[in-house]
């Protein structure tokens, strides 16, 4: 980059010119983005725990080390953590799948991508009536949606409750989420193989390799940065998890996640202090994921 | 960026061995294999919409056990209802987000400019301080912003949501149209300051013709994250009425409402899809490069 030091005719210096137009948004972000979370970390740090509180005072961690004690607090953070082991899974391999079958080319290869990837566009709370039906727990006589699939491909002893079942809700919730984020998944993973010259299958090909080996061992290490991208995008989007569970199941116990405990805590129960503390439990989770990624986004940029 | 990611995707990649050769019977086997799990996907992928769309038109009590089958007899009776709950909600909605979306637009085009081309010390920290505002979960500003909401008196304006949209979407936008203008060559930025050219009016002049395509991926991807917004909504606004926009109207229908409506449920929830599902179709291009910003690298 070329270090400017010329006067515009405006009559700014051109290096700090710059500043003063980005000057309104690093206001707007100071404020409301970190101002705010540290405004967040202040409530949770106070006894704020009803409407009825109007001087908070401030009690230490108390209310994160209580969140340890609250049932309803690690319920919610268990189901987080199935729901994000099978979402990032399957995401990850029924995306990376598309992906495979694509990266060739294969006639009617547009149809099929623009098709896998219109889930993207449509909301959360829109599709959760679809799977709130699709995924209804009627078992055998009167059954629809899935169940009744699996009853017409003679596999009726697969059955089940789908999202109010108790051990397997959030195993049920990840069904629609990898619906929705295959194609994001496709998309990333079909864009990393593209990346990929030509002459390195070629060279491997006249090496006298085989296309499985060609696979394992020219094409897949060449995808890593890829999958690691994959791998924090997902993981992140897992953590905050919210539309998705309102829109198929509300605030129904077996389903709680810690964004929507959080709503409830807060709004129903109107217990700012507690919800504060939730919330920023989940954004340490976020930022344990996200903070390294950008460290390595800004080192491979400083590269390039 | 070497080459674009979305060019990447879709460019046409030609089953060159098929052209060329008769396929040996392996490469038939896997050709075959290959179209037989593309379909089985397409299946998998189409048919929540299929149910979705199906359903809308079956009138107003729709049965579970039928939920699969095609309709006996097509009727559009559940629309007008449907239209009755979310008509308000969605013009409320469109006008909201059209503004958000430009306004949006036009700081992450000054933004990106700056940061791709007029940088000062510290604006790469500027920018990656940005780019985590991208990432946070929005519970973790909520309840200040809730306070700040109703400090400020706009809890009974749909311009709060306005608002949100606007300063939360600075980071993609931002990091959209850097990546953008980083494809323009410095080369031109230097060619107008020989001629004498200020920041401002080299924006004008040179930059701001050439960012149309820009403009069309912040506008969408801003349009439909706007659209299919509800976090935002049910804090900002959940508990008035008349503030309801398409998601939380929506979800207040097929909340409260028991499987007599579902015909109207799944209506609604079609109703509420048009838009983004057609800026899709006709703009996919450009939704898919903002969906794709999101991962940084292009």
């Amino acid at each position: 980059m070329t270090k400017v030091k010329v006067k515009g005719r405006g009559g700014v210096t051109s290096r700090w010119g710059g500043f003063f137009f980005v000057l309104p948004s690093i206001i707007a972000v100071g404020i409301f983005v970190y101002g705010m979370i540290a405004w967040t970390l202040n409530i949770s740090l106070t006894n704020k725990n009803s409407s009825a509180v109007h001087n908070p005072k401030y009690v230490g961690f108390v209310n994160y080390t209580s969140l340890l004690h609250d049932a309803r607090f690690t319920h919610a953070l268990g189901n987080l953590a199935k729901f994000t082991v099978v979402f990032i899974f399957g995401t990850l391999i029924s995306g990376f799948i598309m992906a495979l079958l694509l990266e060739k080319g294969i006639a009617g290869e547009g149809l099929f991508r623009s098709i896998y990837l219109y889930p993207m566009a449509i909301s959360f709370i829109a599709m959760g009536t679809v799977w709130n039906w699709l995924m209804n727990s009627t078992h055998d006589k009167g059954a629809g949606g899935l169940n009744l699939i699996l009853l017409k491909l003679h596999l009726g002893f697969l059955q089940n409750d789908w999202y109010i079942s108790q051990k397997g809700s959030m195993y049920a919730m990840a069904l629609p989420a990898i619906w929705q984020m295959s194609g994001y998944v496709l998309a990333l993973f079909l864009a990393g193989f593209r990346a990929i010259p030509d002459d390195m299958r070629e060279a491997a090909r006249v090496d006298g390799a085989s296309e499985a080996k060609i696979y394992r061992y020219v094409l897949f290490p060449q995808l890593s940065p890829t999958f690691l991208t994959v791998l924090i995008i997902l993981g992140h989007i897992s953590m905050k998890v919210f539309d998705l569970i309102i829109g198929i199941s509300g605030k129904s116990y077996v389903t709680d996640v810690l964004a929507v405990y959080m709503w409830q805590v807060t709004f129903d129960f109107t217990n700012y202090a507690k919800g504060a503390a939730i919330a920023m439990v989940i954004l340490f989770m976020v930022a344990i994921v996200v903070i390294p990624y950008l460290r390595y986004v800004n080192k491979s940029e400083e590269y390039r | 960026m070497s080459s674009d990611i979305v060019d990447r995707i879709t460019a046409h990649v030609p089953s060159h061995r098929a052209k060329n050769r008769k396929l040996s019977g392996t490469a038939q086997f896997w050709l075959i294999f290959r179209y037989i799990s593309l379909f089985f996907i397409l299946a998998l992928v189409i048919l929540p919409i299929y149910v979705l769309v199906v359903n809308s038109f079956k009138g107003t009590s729709v049965f579970l056990e039928d939920a699969l089958k095609w309709p006996t007899h097509w009727t559009v009776e559940t629309w007008p209802k449907a239209w009755a709950v979310l008509g308000g909600a969605m013009f409320r909605t469109l006008f909201f987000v059209v503004q958000s979306s430009i306004i949006s637009a036009i700081l992450g085009s000054i933004n990106g400019y700056v940061l791709s081309k007029w940088r000062f010390r510290g604006s790469r920290m500027i920018f990656i301080l940005f780019l985590f505002g991208m990432f946070i979960p929005y519970q973790a500003i909520m309840i200040p912003l809730v306070q700040f909401n109703t400090w400020a008196g706009l809890g009974s304006s749909i311009y709060v949501l306005v608002l949100a949209h606007v300063i939360y979407g600075i980071p993609i936008c931002t990091l959209i149209f850097r990546n953008y203008y980083a494809t323009i060559p410095d080369e031109l930025i230097e060619a107008g300051r020989v001629d004498g050219a200020s920041m401002v009016r080299i924006y004008r002049s040179l930059i701001l013709p050439l960012s149309i395509p820009g403009f069309v991926v912040v506008l969408i991807w801003q349009f439909t994250s706007a659209w299919n917004d509800f976090l935002f909504a049910i804090f900002l606004t959940g508990g008035s009425p008349n503030l309801q926009v398409t998601t939380t109207a929506l979800n207040f229908l097929t909340g409260s409402s028991n499987q007599t409506y579902y015909g109207v449920n799944m209506t609604a929830s079609l109703m509420a899809s048009i838009p983004t599902l057609l800026v899709y179709m006709f703009l996919g291009r450009y939704f898919l490069r903002g969906l794709l910003s999101g991962s940084l690298k292009g």
